[in-house]
Protein backbone atom coordinates (compact mmCIF):
# COMPACT_ATOMS: atom_id res chain seq x y z
CA UNK A 1 0.00 0.00 0.00
CA UNK A 2 2.74 2.33 0.99
CA UNK A 3 4.46 1.66 -2.28
CA UNK A 4 1.30 2.27 -4.24
CA UNK A 5 0.65 5.54 -2.44
CA UNK A 6 4.24 6.54 -2.94
CA UNK A 7 4.07 5.80 -6.64
CA UNK A 8 0.89 7.83 -6.92
CA UNK A 9 2.62 10.79 -5.30
CA UNK A 10 5.50 10.48 -7.71
CA UNK A 11 3.18 10.68 -10.70
CA UNK A 12 1.27 13.70 -9.42
CA UNK A 13 4.42 15.53 -8.48
CA UNK A 14 6.09 15.14 -11.85
CA UNK A 15 4.50 18.12 -13.63
CA UNK A 16 5.56 20.57 -10.88
CA UNK A 17 9.24 20.07 -11.85
CA UNK A 18 10.73 20.71 -8.42
CA UNK A 19 14.49 20.12 -8.29
CA UNK A 20 15.51 20.30 -4.65
CA UNK A 21 18.99 19.53 -3.44
CA UNK A 22 19.62 17.75 -0.13
CA UNK A 23 19.88 21.20 1.48
CA UNK A 24 16.31 21.97 0.44
CA UNK A 25 17.52 24.51 -2.10
CA UNK A 26 16.26 24.50 -5.66
CA UNK A 27 19.04 23.19 -7.87
CA UNK A 28 18.28 25.83 -10.52
CA UNK A 29 19.03 28.58 -8.03
CA UNK A 30 22.22 26.84 -6.93
CA UNK A 31 23.15 26.59 -10.61
CA UNK A 32 22.60 30.29 -11.33
CA UNK A 33 24.72 31.29 -8.33
CA UNK A 34 27.49 28.93 -9.46
CA UNK A 35 27.20 30.43 -12.94
CA UNK A 36 27.39 33.96 -11.51
CA UNK A 37 30.48 32.94 -9.53
CA UNK A 38 32.16 31.75 -12.73
CA UNK A 39 31.08 34.93 -14.51
CA UNK A 40 32.79 36.94 -11.75
CA UNK A 41 36.05 35.26 -12.71
CA UNK A 42 35.49 35.98 -16.41
CA UNK A 43 34.86 39.67 -15.86
CA UNK A 44 37.69 40.09 -13.35
CA UNK A 45 40.04 38.56 -15.94
CA UNK A 46 38.83 41.11 -18.52
CA UNK A 47 39.10 43.98 -16.01
CA UNK A 48 42.60 42.78 -15.04
CA UNK A 49 43.66 42.83 -18.68
CA UNK A 50 42.31 46.37 -19.05
CA UNK A 51 44.11 47.57 -15.92
CA UNK A 52 47.39 45.87 -16.83
CA UNK A 53 47.48 47.64 -20.20
CA UNK A 54 46.12 50.93 -18.86
CA UNK A 55 48.39 53.82 -19.81
CA UNK A 56 50.60 51.62 -22.03
CA UNK A 57 49.14 52.58 -25.40
CA UNK A 58 51.82 53.99 -27.68
CA UNK A 59 49.41 55.93 -29.89
CA UNK A 60 46.12 57.71 -29.14
CA UNK A 61 43.30 58.40 -28.78
CA UNK A 62 43.54 58.07 -25.00
CA UNK A 63 40.68 57.81 -22.50
CA UNK A 64 41.31 60.93 -20.42
CA UNK A 65 44.04 62.91 -22.20
CA UNK A 66 44.26 64.56 -25.59
CA UNK A 67 46.88 63.36 -28.06
CA UNK A 68 48.43 64.89 -31.17
CA UNK A 69 49.44 62.54 -33.96
CA UNK A 70 53.08 63.50 -34.71
CA UNK A 71 52.87 62.38 -38.34
CA UNK A 72 49.68 64.24 -39.32
CA UNK A 73 49.35 66.86 -36.58
CA UNK A 74 45.78 65.73 -35.95
CA UNK A 75 44.59 66.36 -32.41
CA UNK A 76 42.55 63.63 -30.71
CA UNK A 77 40.38 64.75 -27.78
CA UNK A 78 39.98 62.59 -24.65
CA UNK A 79 37.74 59.81 -25.91
CA UNK A 80 35.52 59.03 -22.91
CA UNK A 81 32.23 60.89 -22.63
CA UNK A 82 31.49 60.85 -18.91
CA UNK A 83 28.06 62.62 -19.01
CA UNK A 84 26.69 60.09 -21.53
CA UNK A 85 28.09 57.11 -19.63
CA UNK A 86 26.77 58.51 -16.34
CA UNK A 87 23.31 58.66 -17.88
CA UNK A 88 23.57 55.06 -19.11
CA UNK A 89 24.81 53.98 -15.67
CA UNK A 90 21.79 55.62 -14.06
CA UNK A 91 19.49 53.82 -16.53
CA UNK A 92 21.07 50.45 -15.67
CA UNK A 93 20.79 51.14 -11.92
CA UNK A 94 17.11 51.98 -12.38
CA UNK A 95 16.65 48.77 -14.37
CA UNK A 96 17.75 46.86 -11.27
CA UNK A 97 15.05 48.65 -9.26
CA UNK A 98 12.46 47.74 -11.91
CA UNK A 99 13.67 44.13 -11.79
CA UNK A 100 13.19 43.77 -8.02
CA UNK A 101 9.76 45.38 -8.38
CA UNK A 102 8.91 42.82 -11.08
CA UNK A 103 10.03 39.99 -8.81
CA UNK A 104 8.08 41.39 -5.85
CA UNK A 105 5.01 41.76 -8.09
CA UNK A 106 5.20 38.09 -9.14
CA UNK A 107 5.85 36.91 -5.57
CA UNK A 108 2.83 38.88 -4.29
CA UNK A 109 0.57 38.17 -7.27
CA UNK A 110 -2.16 36.55 -5.19
CA UNK A 111 -2.34 39.34 -2.58
CA UNK A 112 -5.34 41.67 -2.94
CA UNK A 113 -4.57 45.06 -4.52
CA UNK A 114 -6.80 47.73 -3.01
CA UNK A 115 -5.22 51.02 -4.05
CA UNK A 116 -3.98 52.28 -7.41
CA UNK A 117 -0.43 52.32 -6.03
CA UNK A 118 -0.69 48.66 -5.03
CA UNK A 119 -2.07 47.77 -8.46
CA UNK A 120 0.85 49.55 -10.16
CA UNK A 121 3.44 47.96 -7.86
CA UNK A 122 1.77 44.58 -8.36
CA UNK A 123 1.83 44.77 -12.15
CA UNK A 124 4.60 42.34 -13.13
CA UNK A 125 4.12 43.00 -16.85
CA UNK A 126 4.80 46.72 -16.35
CA UNK A 127 8.02 46.17 -14.37
CA UNK A 128 9.32 43.42 -16.65
CA UNK A 129 8.69 45.71 -19.62
CA UNK A 130 10.38 48.66 -17.86
CA UNK A 131 13.42 46.51 -17.04
CA UNK A 132 13.74 45.31 -20.63
CA UNK A 133 13.25 48.87 -21.89
CA UNK A 134 15.96 50.19 -19.55
CA UNK A 135 18.29 47.40 -20.68
CA UNK A 136 17.61 48.23 -24.33
CA UNK A 137 18.21 51.93 -23.59
CA UNK A 138 21.56 51.06 -22.02
CA UNK A 139 22.44 49.11 -25.17
CA UNK A 140 21.43 52.14 -27.24
CA UNK A 141 23.82 54.31 -25.21
CA UNK A 142 26.57 51.73 -25.73
CA UNK A 143 25.93 51.57 -29.48
CA UNK A 144 26.13 55.38 -29.61
CA UNK A 145 29.35 55.35 -27.60
CA UNK A 146 31.01 52.68 -29.74
CA UNK A 147 29.98 54.43 -32.97
CA UNK A 148 31.27 57.81 -31.81
CA UNK A 149 34.55 56.24 -30.66
CA UNK A 150 35.10 54.66 -34.06
CA UNK A 151 34.31 57.98 -35.76
CA UNK A 152 36.83 59.70 -33.48
CA UNK A 153 39.54 57.22 -34.49
CA UNK A 154 39.42 54.57 -31.76
CA UNK A 155 38.90 51.04 -33.03
CA UNK A 156 39.57 47.67 -31.40
CA UNK A 157 42.81 47.46 -33.44
CA UNK A 158 44.00 51.03 -32.89
CA UNK A 159 45.89 50.64 -29.59
CA UNK A 160 45.98 48.67 -26.32
CA UNK A 161 43.31 50.90 -24.81
CA UNK A 162 40.96 50.25 -27.76
CA UNK A 163 41.55 46.48 -27.65
CA UNK A 164 40.98 46.09 -23.93
CA UNK A 165 38.18 48.65 -23.71
CA UNK A 166 36.08 47.22 -26.55
CA UNK A 167 36.67 43.64 -25.35
CA UNK A 168 35.59 44.44 -21.78
CA UNK A 169 32.61 46.64 -22.53
CA UNK A 170 31.66 44.50 -25.54
CA UNK A 171 31.47 41.38 -23.36
CA UNK A 172 29.35 43.30 -20.88
CA UNK A 173 27.09 44.55 -23.67
CA UNK A 174 26.67 40.98 -24.92
CA UNK A 175 25.58 39.96 -21.41
CA UNK A 176 23.10 42.85 -21.29
CA UNK A 177 21.74 41.75 -24.68
CA UNK A 178 21.25 38.21 -23.37
CA UNK A 179 19.53 39.66 -20.30
CA UNK A 180 17.16 41.78 -22.39
CA UNK A 181 16.22 38.70 -24.47
CA UNK A 182 15.63 36.73 -21.26
CA UNK A 183 13.43 39.54 -19.90
CA UNK A 184 11.45 39.66 -23.15
CA UNK A 185 10.92 35.91 -22.81
CA UNK A 186 9.63 36.34 -19.24
CA UNK A 187 7.36 39.14 -20.42
CA UNK A 188 6.00 36.94 -23.22
CA UNK A 189 5.31 34.14 -20.70
CA UNK A 190 3.55 36.66 -18.43
CA UNK A 191 1.32 37.82 -21.30
CA UNK A 192 0.62 34.26 -22.40
CA UNK A 193 -0.34 32.67 -19.11
CA UNK A 194 0.09 35.27 -16.31
CA UNK A 195 3.02 34.59 -14.03
CA UNK A 196 1.93 33.61 -10.52
CA UNK A 197 3.78 33.32 -7.23
CA UNK A 198 4.53 29.70 -8.17
CA UNK A 199 6.67 31.07 -11.02
CA UNK A 200 8.62 33.41 -8.77
CA UNK A 201 11.74 31.25 -8.97
CA UNK A 202 11.85 31.68 -12.77
CA UNK A 203 11.77 35.45 -12.34
CA UNK A 204 14.19 35.27 -9.40
CA UNK A 205 16.81 33.47 -11.51
CA UNK A 206 16.38 36.00 -14.32
CA UNK A 207 16.64 38.82 -11.75
CA UNK A 208 19.86 37.42 -10.28
CA UNK A 209 21.46 37.40 -13.72
CA UNK A 210 20.24 40.93 -14.40
CA UNK A 211 21.56 42.29 -11.09
CA UNK A 212 24.88 40.60 -11.76
CA UNK A 213 25.13 42.45 -15.08
CA UNK A 214 24.42 45.63 -13.11
CA UNK A 215 27.13 45.04 -10.47
CA UNK A 216 29.66 44.29 -13.19
CA UNK A 217 28.85 47.67 -14.72
CA UNK A 218 29.26 49.36 -11.33
CA UNK A 219 32.85 48.06 -11.29
CA UNK A 220 33.49 48.94 -14.95
CA UNK A 221 32.11 52.46 -14.58
CA UNK A 222 34.49 53.25 -11.74
CA UNK A 223 37.60 51.43 -12.96
CA UNK A 224 37.37 52.32 -16.66
CA UNK A 225 35.52 55.63 -16.82
CA UNK A 226 36.10 57.53 -13.58
CA UNK A 227 39.59 56.59 -12.42
CA UNK A 228 42.09 58.48 -14.53
CA UNK B 1 15.49 5.02 -6.27
CA UNK B 2 16.04 8.71 -6.61
CA UNK B 3 14.43 10.18 -3.52
CA UNK B 4 14.71 13.71 -4.93
CA UNK B 5 12.25 12.89 -7.68
CA UNK B 6 9.46 12.34 -5.19
CA UNK B 7 7.31 14.68 -3.18
CA UNK B 8 8.54 14.32 0.40
CA UNK B 9 6.38 13.32 3.33
CA UNK B 10 5.56 15.78 6.07
CA UNK B 11 8.81 15.15 7.93
CA UNK B 12 10.82 15.85 4.82
CA UNK B 13 8.61 18.65 3.65
CA UNK B 14 10.42 21.38 5.49
CA UNK B 15 13.77 20.10 4.26
CA UNK B 16 12.60 20.04 0.67
CA UNK B 17 10.43 23.11 0.80
CA UNK B 18 11.09 25.86 -1.73
CA UNK B 19 13.96 28.12 -0.85
CA UNK B 20 11.74 31.13 -0.28
CA UNK B 21 9.83 29.29 2.45
CA UNK B 22 12.95 28.41 4.39
CA UNK B 23 14.70 31.73 4.20
CA UNK B 24 13.91 35.08 5.72
CA UNK B 25 11.40 37.35 4.06
CA UNK B 26 12.73 39.53 1.27
CA UNK B 27 12.83 43.34 1.64
CA UNK B 28 9.71 45.38 1.07
CA UNK B 29 8.98 47.75 -1.82
CA UNK B 30 9.94 50.76 0.30
CA UNK B 31 13.35 49.18 0.99
CA UNK B 32 13.90 48.76 -2.75
CA UNK B 33 13.11 52.43 -3.38
CA UNK B 34 15.45 53.53 -0.58
CA UNK B 35 18.24 51.34 -1.98
CA UNK B 36 17.72 52.86 -5.45
CA UNK B 37 17.91 56.35 -3.94
CA UNK B 38 21.16 55.53 -2.12
CA UNK B 39 22.67 54.04 -5.30
CA UNK B 40 21.71 57.15 -7.26
CA UNK B 41 23.17 59.49 -4.63
CA UNK B 42 26.45 57.55 -4.55
CA UNK B 43 26.66 57.59 -8.38
CA UNK B 44 26.02 61.34 -8.46
CA UNK B 45 28.73 61.75 -5.81
CA UNK B 46 31.20 59.72 -7.87
CA UNK B 47 30.59 61.74 -11.03
CA UNK B 48 30.71 64.99 -9.06
CA UNK B 49 34.09 63.99 -7.61
CA UNK B 50 35.35 63.33 -11.15
CA UNK B 51 34.80 67.00 -12.04
CA UNK B 52 36.72 68.44 -9.06
CA UNK B 53 40.32 68.81 -10.36
CA UNK B 54 41.88 69.36 -6.95
CA UNK B 55 40.25 66.18 -5.61
CA UNK B 56 41.18 64.19 -8.73
CA UNK B 57 44.81 65.26 -8.23
CA UNK B 58 44.76 64.28 -4.56
CA UNK B 59 45.79 60.87 -3.19
CA UNK B 60 42.30 60.27 -1.85
CA UNK B 61 40.55 60.25 -5.23
CA UNK B 62 41.14 56.64 -6.29
CA UNK B 63 40.54 55.06 -2.84
CA UNK B 64 37.33 57.12 -2.45
CA UNK B 65 35.98 55.96 -5.81
CA UNK B 66 36.94 52.35 -5.09
CA UNK B 67 35.22 52.45 -1.70
CA UNK B 68 32.06 54.06 -3.15
CA UNK B 69 32.01 51.49 -5.95
CA UNK B 70 32.45 48.65 -3.44
CA UNK B 71 29.58 50.05 -1.35
CA UNK B 72 27.31 50.15 -4.41
CA UNK B 73 28.39 46.63 -5.36
CA UNK B 74 27.65 45.37 -1.85
CA UNK B 75 24.27 47.09 -1.62
CA UNK B 76 23.06 45.61 -4.92
CA UNK B 77 24.32 42.13 -4.02
CA UNK B 78 22.87 42.18 -0.50
CA UNK B 79 19.48 43.82 -1.13
CA UNK B 80 18.64 43.37 -4.82
CA UNK B 81 20.21 39.93 -5.20
CA UNK B 82 18.90 39.05 -1.70
CA UNK B 83 22.22 37.54 -0.66
CA UNK B 84 21.74 39.01 2.80
CA UNK B 85 18.52 37.04 3.19
CA UNK B 86 19.32 33.88 1.22
CA UNK B 87 20.96 30.62 2.17
CA UNK B 88 24.66 30.82 3.07
CA UNK B 89 25.56 28.35 0.32
CA UNK B 90 24.73 31.09 -2.20
CA UNK B 91 27.04 33.46 -0.33
CA UNK B 92 29.83 30.88 -0.59
CA UNK B 93 29.13 30.28 -4.30
CA UNK B 94 29.37 34.02 -4.99
CA UNK B 95 32.03 35.30 -2.60
CA UNK B 96 34.37 32.31 -3.08
CA UNK B 97 35.01 32.88 -6.80
CA UNK B 98 34.90 36.66 -6.27
CA UNK B 99 37.62 36.41 -3.62
CA UNK B 100 39.79 34.20 -5.84
CA UNK B 101 39.27 36.61 -8.74
CA UNK B 102 40.07 39.66 -6.59
CA UNK B 103 43.27 38.06 -5.27
CA UNK B 104 44.28 37.15 -8.83
CA UNK B 105 43.66 40.75 -9.88
CA UNK B 106 45.82 42.05 -7.03
CA UNK B 107 48.58 39.53 -7.85
CA UNK B 108 48.54 40.61 -11.51
CA UNK B 109 48.69 44.28 -10.50
CA UNK B 110 51.79 43.55 -8.40
CA UNK B 111 53.28 41.38 -11.14
CA UNK B 112 52.92 44.07 -13.81
CA UNK B 113 54.12 46.87 -11.56
CA UNK B 114 50.85 48.76 -11.10
CA UNK B 115 51.01 48.18 -7.35
CA UNK B 116 54.16 47.92 -5.30
CA UNK B 117 55.30 47.84 -1.71
CA UNK B 118 57.95 50.42 -0.90
CA UNK B 119 60.77 48.87 1.16
CA UNK B 120 63.00 51.51 2.76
Amino acid sequence: MATAAHTHVVHTSAPTHHHYTTLGLDSRKVAIWAFIGSECMLFVSLISTYLIYKGRSVIGPFPHESWTDPSTGQVFKPILNIPVTSASTFVLLMSSLFMVLALAAVQNKELPKRTTGERILGNSKLWLFMTALAGATFLGFQAYEFTSFVHEGLSIRRNLFGSTFFTLTGFHGAHVTAGVLWLCTMLAIDYRRNLTSKDSLLVDICALYWHFVDVVWIAIFTLVYLIK
Amino acid sequence: MDTHATVPDSAEASLHAPTSEIEHAHPTWSTYWKVALILTIITVGEVWAYYIPSFVASRGFVPTLLILSAVKFGIVVMFYMHLKYDHRLFRVLFTGPLLIAALTLLALMFLFGHLFIKIT
